[in-house]
């Protein structure tokens, strides 16, 4: 019987699984565990994994209509001493993000000083004037942020872009830990893996420490788009675990500069509002008019001090796709440290030089909108054909400013599920952050998006990508504790009252027994049966 | 509470105690028709759709299959279980994070035996007994592991509203179809209270009996009063407090229309049970439209018209 991975085979990109033909360091016992599996083993194990996240509705939207979250049964492992890289680096890049936003939308030194230029910020869409002069009450405006990281050729993390509005998938990271904890116990058993089921307790702690001042025991909502709403599903998770409201635009009303809830007794208020809902939509008053999503005055009542928006509004200045390119500089600027995760390089092709080099290589680069999420408007010169770069030049010529273009990045592989045998697909990396004022706490694991079709670069979920478990190892040279010697075992409780049935089926059954089988030997025609 | 979480937890309790109901008036009628030849099957499926509420339509002759489709498989008839259960199912994710785990995952498998089509390929009769296995799950999640706040009184309201308004329509069905079998029995069977029914009678099965350990009868938990005087109590429990009267129009409707089914003379009730009956699904209709407007109101979106002229 041939072994699950004795036929894979890894591409040009790095892969994090197999150098060659053995296995890397961290990911030793897994390839002994998993390998070890019979196939059809492997195959029914696949099959309970799907119909569990149907059962337990684990889904997401594309366009109406709702789908199981496609989660691969190989998990993706970080050793240690990688990831405090990451998280080290994650944490940096959010403290650097938060100083840029205070001052964006304070003082802006950092336009005076000439790291970045100040039409960069004013010509990105995310920038809202409603916005500045507002001070957060903790002085927290990315209070939630998700970093999307891949890793090079050579396996080092580098930084995709940043996401500090409203970013989704981490509740995917505590249903696929318990999902793969079941679909693969003997593998988990020997590894020691840092639990992510933590998130909502931090978040909860970080939602309220931002609450507004002299509020000692704040109300806490998400406010969701709706059951329609793709992430709809983590909005519940979300809500549900942290034991808080999940509330609707309609649910909400603006009385008096304070924002209430409907509930069944009367209007109650409301201190903070953790938002899955996109700034333009979140106050017709300010933003679009139409918005059925949010609540009229909304905005105001944050000017004004009386609730807080988790995260801040106008926070895509910052992980605009333009900004991005400068973010390393901002680390030097305000932090005065060297950037820990390198970007990946980028050409602004609002500048006229970067433009000249990049426009006639359009078809070995990638070329993304700067305001675009999701995967949506990304060119990839090698796959695209004559006329969608024809189409695609004109389209940069026409607003440059609008455009990056980068190198095409070999996103690293990871054995991956595909068809009955193990094939090696692309994934990256969404760590998670949550900033509570005092420090940025980064959640041991993130989202691994894995792009299920051969040699597909972009993972997002609605262009079809499914995702992995991340096992961030704990260290096996982490200070073992000894253990107590256990107590000796008294019985503690008493044992549980019997009732009279117990007597029939345990003591007298033998007696029972006896008696019964007398009485068929006593029957008609036996031979020697005397009356007793 | 949210307005708007109360409003599923309350519509939850109906789908879900309709769907049960429903599968348990079909099984008995599906059995009465196979088992008796005698009875003319168009008028028992005509009498069926319109107890139900459902208007058969003109341009196809009614028979059991059609009754079936309407009531059961179709998921586009407003009544058939499958919409019913789909229904279910919207109303807790909307809920979601309001419900324990094991209650949405009972009632989202369920929804999903519908889809897949896993409902409509068992045999009759296990289908039905599917619905009741379901729903006696789904309760019993609810029963064993929800906090009895004020979510679970609306869901219990929900159920008992629906419930005295599914057993009044047994009851009409029982009265419709006359002399022709043995309608009562059946009715008492549909409920699951035959076996009760006969003890607390000592055997002895007359219609006058059936119809008032029906509707009357005050242990028994589908009788129309049972379910009323719960619903009653949930609505009290929603309104803590009141020295005189009752603030509620919902609870002054359910109340009244209790305590006369009660305190009239059982002759007087009995003698034009459709139309009494009739009288009983308006009040449970009425009461929800004065729970919904008490409770649930206010939850519609706004528009925000302002620039606008």
């Amino acid at each position: 019987m041939s072994r699950l991975f004795d036929d894979y085979a890894t591409g040009e990109a790095y892969d994090e699984m197999y150098d060659a033909d053995s296995a890397r360091e961290p990911y030793a016992t897994l390839s002994r565990s998993v390998g070890d599996l019979d196939r059809d083993d492997v195959a029914a194990r696949v099959e309970a994994l799907r119909t569990a996240y149907l059962d337990q509705g684990v889904t997401f939207d594309i366009g109406g209509e709702e789908r199981a979250f496609p989660l691969d049964i190989v998990p993706r492992v970080i050793e240690m001493e990688t990831w405090q890289e990451v998280d080290a680096g994650v944490q940096q890049r959010v403290r650097a993000l938060e100083a840029f936003l205070a001052d964006v939308y304070d003082a802006g030194q950092v336009f005076q000083d000439g790291v970045i230029p100040r039409r960069v910020v004013a010509t990105s869409s995310h920038f809202h004037r409603e916005a500045a002069g507002v001070r957060p009450p903790n002085g927290v405006r990315v209070h939630v942020s998700g970093i999307d990281l891949i890793r090079d050729d050579e396996g080092r993390f580098r930084v995709l872009e940043d996401n500090v509005r409203v970013p989704s998938g981490v509740s995917y990271v505590m249903t696929n830990r318990r999902a793969i904890a079941a679909a693969l116990p003997e593998a988990f058993a020997h590894h020691r893996i840092r639990p992510v089921a933590g998130y909502p307790q931090r978040l909860l702690a970080a939602l309220r420490a931002a609450a507004p001042a002299g509020v000692t025991d704040p109300t806490v909502v998400v406010l969701t788009p709706g059951v329609y709403n793709g992430a709809y599903f983590e909005h519940a998770l979300l809500a549900r675990t942290m034991g808080v409201e999940l509330v609707e635009g309609r649910d909400l009303q603006c009385r008096r500069g304070r924002v209430m809830m409907r509930t069944t007794h009367g209007l109650e208020p409301v201190h903070v509002i953790y938002r899955r809902v996109d700034d333009e939509f979140l106050d017709p008053v300010h933003f679009r008019g139409d918005s059925l999503l949010g609540c009229p005055g909304l905005i105001d009542a944050a000017r004004n001090g009386q609730v807080t928006l988790a995260n801040a509004v106008g926070n895509g200045v910052a992980d605009d796709k333009l900004v991005y390119t400068y973010v390393p500089d901002l680390i030097r600027y305000y932090l005065s440290e060297e950037p820990i995760l390198r970007n990946v390089d980028t050409w602004r092709l609002g500048d006229a030089d970067a433009r000249e080099e990049v426009m006639d290589r359009l078809d070995e680069l990638v070329v993304k909108p700067v305001d675009g999420s999701g995967g949506k408007g990304i060119v990839i010169g090698p796959r695209a054909d004559r006329a969608e770069l024809d189409e695609l030049r004109r389209r940069v010529l026409e607003d440059p400013r609008s455009w990056i273009a980068q190198p095409v990045v070999q996103l690293s592989t990871v054995p991956t599920y595909v068809d009955g045998r193990m094939a090696a697909r692309h994934v990256d990396l969404r760590p998670f952050a949550v900033n509570d004022g005092q420090r940025v706490w980064v959640l041991p694991g993130g989202l691994t998006r894995v792009a299920l079709e051969e040699g597909e670069l972009i993972v997002n979920s609605s262009r079809g990508g499914g995702s992995k478990d991340t096992w961030v190892l704990a260290g096996s040279n982490a200070v073992i504790t000894p253990r107590e010697e256990p107590a000796p075992l008294v019985p503690l409780g008493r044992p549980p009252s019997l009732g009279p049935a117990m007597d029939e089926v345990a003591a007298l059954v033998e007696d029972q027994q006896q008696q019964q089988q007398q009485q068929q030997h006593q029957g008609p025609g036996e031979p020697g049966g005397a009356p007793c | 509470m949210l307005s708007r979480i109360a409003e599923s937890m309350f519509w939850i309790g109906r789908y879900v105690e309709r769907a049960e109901d429903t599968a348990r008036i079909l099984d008995v009628q599906t059995q009465h028709l196979l088992e008796d030849s005698t009875g003319d099957e168009q008028t028992t499926c005509r009498n069926l759709l319109s107890v139900m509420g459902v208007d058969p339509p003109d341009d196809r002759e009614v028979d059991l299959g059609l009754v079936l489709s309407l009531l059961a498989y179709d998921t586009d008839a407003p009544a058939s279980i499958a919409t019913v259960l789909a229904a279910a199912r919207e109303s807790a994710r909307r809920a979601r994070e309001t419900l324990s785990v094991t209650m949405w995952e009972a009632l989202n498998t369920t929804h999903r035996a519908v889809t897949t089509g896993q409902f409509q390929r068992m045999q009759q009769g296990n289908g039905f007994r599917w619905v009741r296995d379901r729903a006696a799950l789904i309760n019993g999640a609810a029963d064993a592991s929800m906090t009895r706040d004020e979510g679970w009184q609306f869901l219990v309201l929900g159920r008992m509203i629906e419930r005295a308004d599914m057993t009044s329509r047994l009851v009409a069905t029982a009265a419709l179809a006359g002399g022709v079998g043995s309608p009562w029995s059946n009715t008492l069977r549909a409920c699951g209270g035959h076996e009760a029914f006969l003890r607390t009678y000592k055997g002895l099965e007359t219609e006058r009996g059936a119809a008032e350990f029906l509707l009357l009868d005050r242990l028994f938990p589908r009788s129309v009063v049972f379910a009323l005087s719960r619903a009653e109590q949930c609505l009290d429990n929603l309104e803590s407090g009141q020295r005189a009267g009752f603030q509620n129009d919902a609870h002054r409707l359910v109340g009244r229309t209790r305590a006369e089914l009660e305190y009239r003379p059982l002759a007087d009730v009995i003698a034009d049970l459709p139309a009494e009956m009739e009288r009983l699904q308006l009040t449970c209709a009425r009461a929800t439209e004065a729970i919904s407007h008490r409770y649930f109101a206010g939850s519609e979106g706004t528009h925000w018209m302002g620039g606008r002229t």
